[in-house]
């Protein structure tokens, strides 16, 4: 269970990128994040794993205080969240196994680990994550002569190695076209319903939160404004989500 | 009546009219300060002088013939004998001189020719009387035909006989040779690469590291309580101080016990093997609970034992290469420098044993430090935690203000207690209280930016200073050479790299920091996954740079006594040895512009 309490973040600089946020993901649950660009997702979602300092709120994960933790007992609640980005954001100079193996980081003794060692257990972990999302072939490839789809697979296969219990994914589709798109989802639904993790998923397009999402939550300017089920954004609520001239596409 | 317009048009007239008179004033100021003398430029003594020196430095002294004297004899008779005088037939193929008239009396005016002669040559004229002394008479100068013409006023020796006229030429014979100048301009300008190579190898080596110390994006988010900071400052003094003392001890006991080189080789092995076996013990690969206390101390315990171990057999190692190199030198014969080198290499690593070992206890006292101090920031009750840091903080910063205190009177040689301990410690002390007081102890303090702005700070301050005045202190030290240079401009170097490579560090993509940060690895392990891949490309591409800028810079560097091929320019300047000067000019011109043209390339290759 996640529970997000009075979350506010103020950027320095004065812009409030979050006002006063509130709500539960029961375990185990899909939840979708929507609103426009800039209306405080991947804010929200960074604060959760505190890639971003929240300025004010809190964040407990079954019974542990996220925003208390020192910054060594942060290492032991990241690695349980798993996270997926836009951009990937994978090591593009590094083979696509060293990518994936990345995951280990925050299990593994780092003394090892700075000298490129991993366990005979890791590589077979990570040989068998990239075989699920069907790139095994390309383990020993450079991550930069993989295609865009291909590269959100390998951030899947690192987030998967930290066996996380829960999965942070920043609008995970919306550098890739609408087929990948559907493929890329179908892993973390995958995930979600196989290995029961909790998948928070910021989206774009509403037909993506209809076909994957358990439940939806919406931000507008910082401002959660729609905490319901996918069926209930009705054309009211799309208009109070993403503004008067807003229209629906798909 | 000015409409609006118009005046502003005025206005801006005017303006533009006293910027270009102030322009005017700025550049005639110039002109006075830089002395500019347009007088001399076109004084015919000046003209004269640059048109030689150009001359001489067209003629780069580099070949050189072997030469031979060829002598052209021809008879004359002085005075003209009653009967005549007809002269020898001569072989037309060879050099001959031809007189005319054939015989005169002293003093008359002779028209001397000459035909076959080396083109473009010259050489005295003289006439041989019998007594074989030589009378010169003028100089010839050979056309590019091999002929030449010259009148020439007769001596006043009359006599009976058959006295010469003779042309004495230099002619080249063989093929060109190096001159000297062009041989010593050879090995100077290797040992000018070499200088260049050295000091870019070191400059690397250090300039790596300590550039991320100098990044900002690395170090922003480097923060730790006061209590931290302050176990810090008093920890990381001592713990210098006992490594230092440790390497002290193994050195002593290695060399009391004298071991053969057989028990050094067995202790060099037998040393890192028993590290890695209780390395791996003590420091699993995946541990997923806290181990008990007992456990820990006896690891801690394992690890200090083994690593000075591994230490001891450092020193094996070092004293193993010493001999080694020993062993060598003198059965290598011309190639003995390579034993000189192991040996060096030895001795290299005895000298950085006491700064290695003083860095890990020093990196190790400072993460217990840290540990510690967060622990009683983050988990003790305020009260306690407060009075600790208080006490702590205080004798912290009194200790720091009396070493940097003792640090300046190691400069000014100031040996008054007074000054040296009371006032330091008093300061410290008060600034220390004040501070503990105002902050609450889990207050996180941004450390990192604080590191980041000294370094820099640091780094700008050495590399504002150029490599030829940092010449000067290191020829003090280790006398007059290219020792001397490739210290100097690895100094430089480390200065000039750390600001390229920190900016490089820099500019690399934040989304793979923030991914490898995500999943909680800490933050070496952030830099080694994240941050070292995307900057492996520019960092080899600004060591090329660099080496190319330091093969330049030793060109010059001997000016101060750095060795290199500047030292021998800067002789041939003063001695005004044009030619020789401009042989070596040459050699700079070619080397700096291979190694642009190689480093290109090679920048191409890797990036």
């Amino acid at each position: 269970m996640l529970i997000v309490k009075n979350l506010s973040k103020i950027y320095e600089g004065g812009v409030q990128a979050l006002y006063d946020v509130s709500f539960e993901v029961p375990k185990g649950q899909f939840l979708a994040v929507i609103g426009l660009s800039g209306s405080g997702k991947s804010t929200l979602l960074r604060c959760i794993n505190r890639l971003i300092e929240p300025t004010a709120g809190k964040i407990i994960w079954d019974g542990v205080d996220i925003t208390a933790a020192t910054q060594d007992e942060m290492r032991y609640i990241r690695r349980k969240i798993g996270m997926v980005f836009q951009h990937f954001n994978l090591v593009l100079r590094s083979k696509v196994i060293t990518n994936v193996l990345a995951g280990r980081l925050g299990y593994v003794n780092p003394a090892w680990s700075l000298i490129n060692r991993f366990s005979k257990e890791d590589i077979q972990m990570a040989m068998k994550q990239l075989e699920r999302v069907g790139i095994a072939d390309k383990a020993n490839h450079r991550a930069d002569e993989l295609s865009g789809g291909q590269q959100q697979r390998v951030g899947i296969a690192r987030a998967m190695m930290q066996q996380p219990e829960m999965i942070l994914a920043d609008e995970p589709v919306a550098s890739l076209d609408p087929v990948l798109a559907h493929s890329i989802m179908q892993y973390l639904e995958n995930i979600n319903k196989e290995d029961g993790v909790t998948v928070l998923c910021s989206l774009h397009f509403l037909d993506l939160v209809h076909r994957y999402a358990d439940r939806v939550i919406a931000l507008n300017e910082g401002r959660l404004v729609f905490d319901g089920l996918p069926e209930e954004i009705n054309d009211q609520k799309f208009k109070e989500i993403y503004g008067k001239d807003a229209e629906r596409v798909g | 009546m000015f409409t609006n317009k118009k005046y502003r048009a005025i206005l801006r007239s005017i303006g533009v009219g006293l910027a270009v008179l102030f322009a005017l004033v700025v550049y005639a100021y110039g002109f006075q300060v830089t002395k500019v003398n347009l007088e001399e430029t076109r004084s015919p003594r000046r003209q004269e002088q640059l048109v030689r020196i150009l001359r001489a430095l067209a003629r780069p002294d580099i070949f050189t013939y072997d030469k031979i004297e060829v002598r052209v004899e021809q008879p004359i008779m002085v005075p003209c004998p009653a009967e005549g005088f007809v002269p020898p037939s001569v072989d037309p193929d060879e050099p001959y001189l031809v007189v005319e008239p054939s015989c005169a009396a002293p003093g008359e005016t002779v028209t001397i020719s000459g035909f076959n002669f080396e083109p473009n040559t010259r050489g005295p004229i003289a006439f041989i009387p019998p007594s074989e002394v030589t009378l010169q008479l003028g100089t010839m100068e050979v056309d590019a035909n091999g002929q030449f013409r010259v009148e020439v006023k007769l001596p006043k020796r009359s006599e009976e006989v058959v006295q010469y006229i003779r042309a004495t030429t230099r002619e080249n014979v063989g093929p060109p040779k190096l001159t000297k100048t062009a041989l010593d301009t050879w090995e100077k300008i290797v040992e000018t690469i070499f200088l260049a190579l050295l000091a870019t190898t070191i400059g690397t080596i250090l300039g790596v590291p300590l550039s991320f110390f100098a990044a900002k994006n690395i170090m922003r988010d480097v923060k730790s309580p006061l209590i931290s900071i302050a176990l810090n400052i008093l920890s990381i003094p001592v713990a210098i101080l006992i490594g230092i003392n440790i390497t002290k001890v193994i050195n002593d006991l290695t060399t009391r016990f004298v071991f053969s080189g057989w028990g050094e080789l067995v202790g060099f092995i037998l040393g890192p093997l028993l590290f890695v076996l209780v390395f791996r013990w003590a420091v699993p690969a995946v541990e997923d609970q806290s181990p008990t206390l007992g456990l820990r101390v006896a690891r801690v315990a394992s690890l200090l034992l083994s690593s000075t171990l591994l230490v001891t057999s450092l020193k094996f190692l070092s004293n193993l290469t010493i001999r080694a190199g020993d062993f060598l030198m003198p059965r290598l014969g011309g190639w003995s420098f390579i034993g000189k080198f192991v040996r060096d290499l030895g001795d290299i690593l005895g000298m950085l044993l006491v700064v290695l070992v003083a860095a890990a206890i020093a990196g190790i006292f400072s993460n217990i430090a840290d540990r510690i101090g967060k622990k009683i920031a983050y988990k003790l009750p305020v009260i306690p935690a407060k009075v600790i840091t208080m006490v702590i903080t205080t004798t912290a910063f009194a200790s720091l203000l009396i070493l940097i205190m003792a640090g300046i009177n190691w400069f000014y040689q100031l040996n008054n207690p007074v000054v040296l301990y009371w006032y330091p410690g008093g300061i410290g002390a008060l600034l220390g209280l004040a501070t503990s007081i105002k902050l609450a102890p889990k207050d996180d303090l941004p450390v990192g930016i604080v590191i980041y702005y000294v370094s820099r700070t640091i780094w700008n301050g050495l590399r504002s200073i150029e490599a030829l005045v940092w010449v000067i202190v290191f020829v003090v030290w280790v006398g007059i050479g290219p020792f001397a240079g490739v210290l100097a401009l690895s100094l430089h170097t480390i200065a000039a790299l750390t600001k390229l490579y920190s900016e490089q560090v820099e500019s690399i993509m934040p989304g793979p920091l923030e991914a490898i940060t995500a999943t909680g690895a800490n933050r070496l392990q952030t830099i080694v996954y994240a941050v070292i891949p995307q900057i492996i490309p520019p960092y080899i591409s600004f060591t090329m740079y660099r080496w190319d800028i330091n093969v330049r810079m030793s060109t010059i560097i001997g000016f101060a006594g750095g060795g290199g091929i500047g030292f021998l320019l800067y002789q041939n300047i003063n001695l005004l040895n044009y030619r020789a000067a401009s042989a070596q000019m040459l050699a700079i011109a070619i080397v700096v512009a291979a190694m642009d043209y190689l480093s290109s390339k090679m920048r191409e290759k890797f990036v």
